[in-house]
């Protein structure tokens, strides 16, 4: 069984200005000790997608579809259940850990909430060595058990949410853009923390990052979101080096290679803004930015299809060669 | 090319001008929706009126103690619907003729006090360094010092004149606006806007009145009406103590001359309860007025 | 038309903090940047690339040195700043921050030509409105017209950028300094603000300084580019030597952890860049690097020196150089 399923996942959010679907019809699996990969840009459902496994979107959404998560679907599940979940099965480590830590409390005491509230058999000096333990887990001495968030530079902070994160040993780690906003100095820091703790503990992962390389970098798999669906899905290495869907190639390519001559002066984008929800085009929503788009594909949405072993892809202009 | 581009200027400014147009619409929609204070603006109208109309409404003659014609402490009737004061003249005329003194004080001092309390906040907000420490040092000083006896130091030392209660409630009123101002022009003098401004080649005058000012007129604006409540309550008071203009009639001074004869024990209710409730009255309403235009013109206490 | 050249002359700016720190931003910084060339300058959060920049641009007071334009020095009076900032123009990072939002795009563009006084006297006789609108098509925003009225929340997060650098461009200035001009830009959009500067260079023949953390990006676009470490150039030279044949080992670990470099194995530096009020003695990078940690520094026979002796300010000379002891020592050997 897998340790997530998301199973047609449609999320729209009611707002002034109407119906916004952020979230159309996504399947996705993540296994143990794996990394799946989400990228897209602003606006393009990766967040809600985060936040509703979880269930943990903002009222105003309505859901349809299916979240498992070992085979229990989370949008159904009684609240007890859920509280169990969020504590102990699964948990996510949010972007901005700037504004996600309590700024009054020392993060040791942060970090040993949820040991306490979940376990309350647990002694206090358990408690501390458990929370020095996550502390060197994540690279950080477990004297800073000790130190409050604004002691903490931008790295730290962001080693801390992961720390409390794990607190509770969950099976499934959700990282919303875990290293935007840091340096890469910094990023390649955290980065070692989180791929270590999926080798070692097992772990599986979805990495939400607008960064494709860094995705690359990191997962074994990759979906690609685009106006709210995932427009292409498959494993990291090929979807970055050799990617098939026109939005992915031009993602892959604002990324890059540093030495490679045909970067210089060849800065890679596209014309256009990504589409707002509320008004997506008609067929496929990147028709409009497409440099392959032909006018079939404006009349209807392409469905997401295996075009080659392993790599679903969802654009009329590619062809199957499986 | 200059043909395309003139009618283009023509246009766009039309358009600009629909669009303030649109924004002013916008922000009086959202006024009326707001029951308290659109109460609040129509007891004000209906006051000024009022005082506008004092001379057509209640004829100046009637402030006169000779030519008065009603009786002492008379209870009202149907020729003076709130009595006669200890004078005989009608309580209802000194009750219109107060609301032009009352608002006028009101008004005056206000305005008085926002130019203090601008000029103090933007300045000390703005220069920092010592000038700003010295201002803001300043402001805290004249918010500590209790206004009654500050107020009635200086309107002793001034004299009794109307003038003189506009200057004293001005020049004791104006630090809270200009805190106000001070940490709203902290707060967006830090905005990259007003960096790129700089690095455009702006200077200090052209940051204050592009930038800063415009930002903060509207708070200035939603806090003038509030202060207009607590300079007619300080007239108020101030008159009542005895420290008003001695030739004038405003409520203030008509809750004095009622305490002075004794309306309270007499139990000549028609003396000093009008000029109370319309005290009472007009500061709420001006609260009422301000509050909500806070609400429309502060877009974080919109979100709320 | 002779170049243009904006330059740093062992330029220094210090912040006193409120225990009384002083902490050293930047501490002596040489970089030149002339017309018609596109130089990068790249370093962590607090190396000090901003303050260089902002130095630069005559909006933070230097402690020690000079910012020459066309080798004349800087003076920090209003009028001569006012002159200086027709010439060098910035572009602040935050597109979403740095326009008032209670201003059109029309207002915000016309800002500087009002300030310097361009609205009624434009060199070309144009009008204000069409001096908005050439700035707004030179920046790619095209029919000018439709944005004048827009307000900055009505726009999307490029054509913000755009408008910004079209509030630059309105001056015409020589030179252009962008501060992370695409780090808060979508990836998709990232390239072509990218293009819109190579465009600039190439079409108007301006000259650009491009303040980032991203060296994909200094990859992309910069002739030249310098690294900055703790308030210090440790490397610059040719954008193709310092990205692709790096000397310094700060530069070497910083090309490393790039995601997308999967050739270089990855160095990942313990720690973060030190708090700029107690730098450390001799070389400032001593405490973090991998060639003094793993013995190359002392094979070499310069450990002593790298933790003692002070490295010089590099000049900004064209070639490729760097500030390191390691480096000067194998240049010598080889050279012997």
């Amino acid at each position: 069984m897998s340790l997530l399923k998301l199973k047609g996942l449609s999320v729209t959010y009611r707002t002034e200005e109407g119906p916004l679907p952020a979230v159309r019809d996504v399947d996705l699996t993540l296994e143990r000790g794996e990394v799946v990969g989400v990228a897209g840009e602003s606006g393009c459902g990766k967040s809600t997608l985060a936040s509703t496994v979880l269930r943990l979107q903002p009222s105003s959404a309505t859901v349809s579809g299916q979240v498992l998560v070992d085979g229990e679907d989370v949008l159904t599940m009684r609240w007890g259940d859920l509280r169990a979940l969020r504590w102990a099965g699964a948990s996510i480590v949010f972007q901005g850990a700037l504004h996600s830590l309590n700024a009054v409390r020392r993060v040791g005491q942060q970090i040993a909430e949820p040991i306490q509230l979940h376990e309350p058999s647990v002694g206090a000096a358990e408690v501390a060595r458990r929370v020095g333990d996550l502390l060197e887990q994540v690279g950080l001495p477990a004297s800073r058990a000790a130190s409050y968030p604004h002691q903490l530079s931008g790295g730290q902070r962001q080693r801390v949410m992961i720390a409390m994160a794990l607190a509770c040993r969950p099976s499934l780690v959700i990282a919303d853009e875990p290293t935007t906003a840091l340096d890469v100095m910094v990023q390649a820091q955290v980065l070692d923390v989180l791929s270590g703790l999926v080798k070692e503990l097992g772990v599986g992962m979805m990495l939400i990052s607008h960064d494709l390389s860094v995705l690359a970098d990191m997962s074994d798999r990759i979906a690609v979101m685009y106006g709210g669906r995932v427009v292409e899905q498959g494993p990291a290495d090929q979807l970055f080096t050799d990617p098939l869907h026109p939005y992915t190639s031009a993602l892959s390519a604002s990324f890059p290679r540093i030495g490679d001559p045909a970067a210089r002066y060849a800065p890679a984008g596209l014309a256009g803004d990504p589409p707002d929800p509320r008004e997506l085009p008609p067929g496929c929503s990147f028709a409009p930015r497409c440099s392959l788009a032909i006018p079939d594909c404006t009349t209807a949405e392409p469905p997401l299809e295996l075009k080659r072993p392993g790599r679903g892809v969802a654009c009329i202009r590619v062809g199957e060669s499986v | 090319m200059s043909t395309t581009s003139g009618t283009v200027t023509l246009t766009s400014r039309q358009l600009a001008r629909r669009r303030r147009r649109a924004a002013r619409a916008r922000a009086w929609r959202r006024f009326r929706q707001n029951r308290a204070g659109m109460a609040g603006l129509v007891v004000l109208t209906v006051v000024v009126l009022v005082a506008l109309l004092a001379p057509v409404l209640a004829p100046a003659d009637g402030l006169e103690v000779t030519h008065a014609t009603g009786g002492v402490l008379d209870a009202p009737s149907g020729e003076y619907w709130l009595g006669t004061d200890a004078n005989g003249r009608s309580v209802l005329t000194l009750l219109i003729w107060g609301a032009r003194i009352s608002l006028f004080v009101g008004l005056m001092a206000t305005v008085i006090s926002m130019l203090i309390g601008t000029l103090v906040g933007l300045t000390s907000g703005y220069f920092g360094g010592w000038p700003g420490a010295v201002l803001f040092r300043l402001t805290e000083w004249f918010l500590v010092i209790p206004f009654l006896p500050l107020a009635i130091v200086l309107a002793s030392v001034l004299g009794r004149s109307l003038v003189n209660i506009v200057i004293v409630i001005g020049v004791t009123s104006w630090p809270g606006t200009a805190l106000l101002i001070r940490s709203q022009v902290l707060s967006i003098k830090e905005r990259p806007y007003i960096e790129r401004s700089r690095a455009l080649g702006a200077g200090h005058r052209h940051l204050i009145g592009r930038h800063l000012l415009p930002n903060v007129v509207p708070i200035v604006f939603a806090n003038t009406t509030l202060t207009v409540a607590v300079a007619i309550l300080s007239e108020t008071t101030l008159s009542f103590l005895g420290l008003g203009d001695p030739t004038r009639v405003s409520w203030g001074s008509m809750l004095d001359d009622a305490y002075g004869v004794g309306a309270i024990t007499t139990g000549s209710w028609w003396y000093f309860v009008p000029p109370g409730v319309c005290v009472v009255v007009v500061v709420l309403s001006f609260t009422l007025v301000g509050q909500a235009l806070e609400e429309v013109l502060n877009p974080k206490l919109r979100q709320r | 038309m002779s170049d243009i050249r904006l330059e740093a002359r062992d330029l220094a700016v210090e912040f006193t903090s409120r225990g009384g720190d002083v902490a050293v931003a930047l501490d002596g910084a040489d970089l030149t940047v002339k017309t018609g060339e596109i130089v990068a300058l790249v370093g962590e959060s607090g190396s000090g690339k901003t303050t260089l920049a902002r130095a630069l641009t005559g909006l933070q007071r230097p402690a020690r040195g000079q910012v020459l334009l066309d080798g004349e020095p800087l003076g920090y009076t209003g009028k001569a700043l006012k002159a200086f900032r027709r010439r060098v123009q910035m572009v602040l990072q935050d597109p979403a921050g740095a326009l008032n939002p209670r201003h059109t795009v029309y207002d915000s563009v016309a800002e500087g030509l009002r300030l310097h006084g361009l609205s009624r006297h434009d060199p070309d006789g144009r009008s204000e409105e069409q001096q908005v609108a050439d700035a707004l098509s030179s920046a790619g925003l095209r029919p000018p017209e439709r944005l004048f009225l827009r307000y900055p929340h009505e726009l999307s997060g490029g054509q913000r950028q755009r408008v910004l650098i079209a509030g630059a461009l309105a001056l015409r200035p020589d030179l252009l300094i962008a501060d992370e001009p695409v780090s808060s830009l979508d990836a998709s959009i990232r390239g072509e603000i990218l293009a819109l500067l190579l465009r600039l260079r190439s079409e108007l023949g301006l000259g650009v300084l491009v303040v980032t953390h991203d060296l994909g990006l200094a990859w992309n676009i910069a002739d030249r580019t310098a690294v900055m470490y703790l308030g210090r150039i440790v490397e610059a030279g040719p954008t193709e030597e310092v990205l692709a044949a790096p000397q310094h080992p700060y530069t070497q670990a910083l090309l490393s952890v790039v995601p997308e470099i999967e050739r270089l194995e990855p160095v990942v530096l313990e720690g973060e860049v030190p708090d700029p009020t107690h730098i450390p003695s001799g070389c400032r990078f001593h405490p973090r690097c991998p060639a003094l940690a793993s013995g190359l520094a002392a094979a070499a026979g310069v450990e002593d020196d790298c933790h003692r002796v002070p490295l010089p300010v590099l000049p900004a000379s064209e070639g490729h150089r760097s500030a390191c002891h390691l480096v000067a020592a194998q240049k010598g050997t080889t050279r012997v």
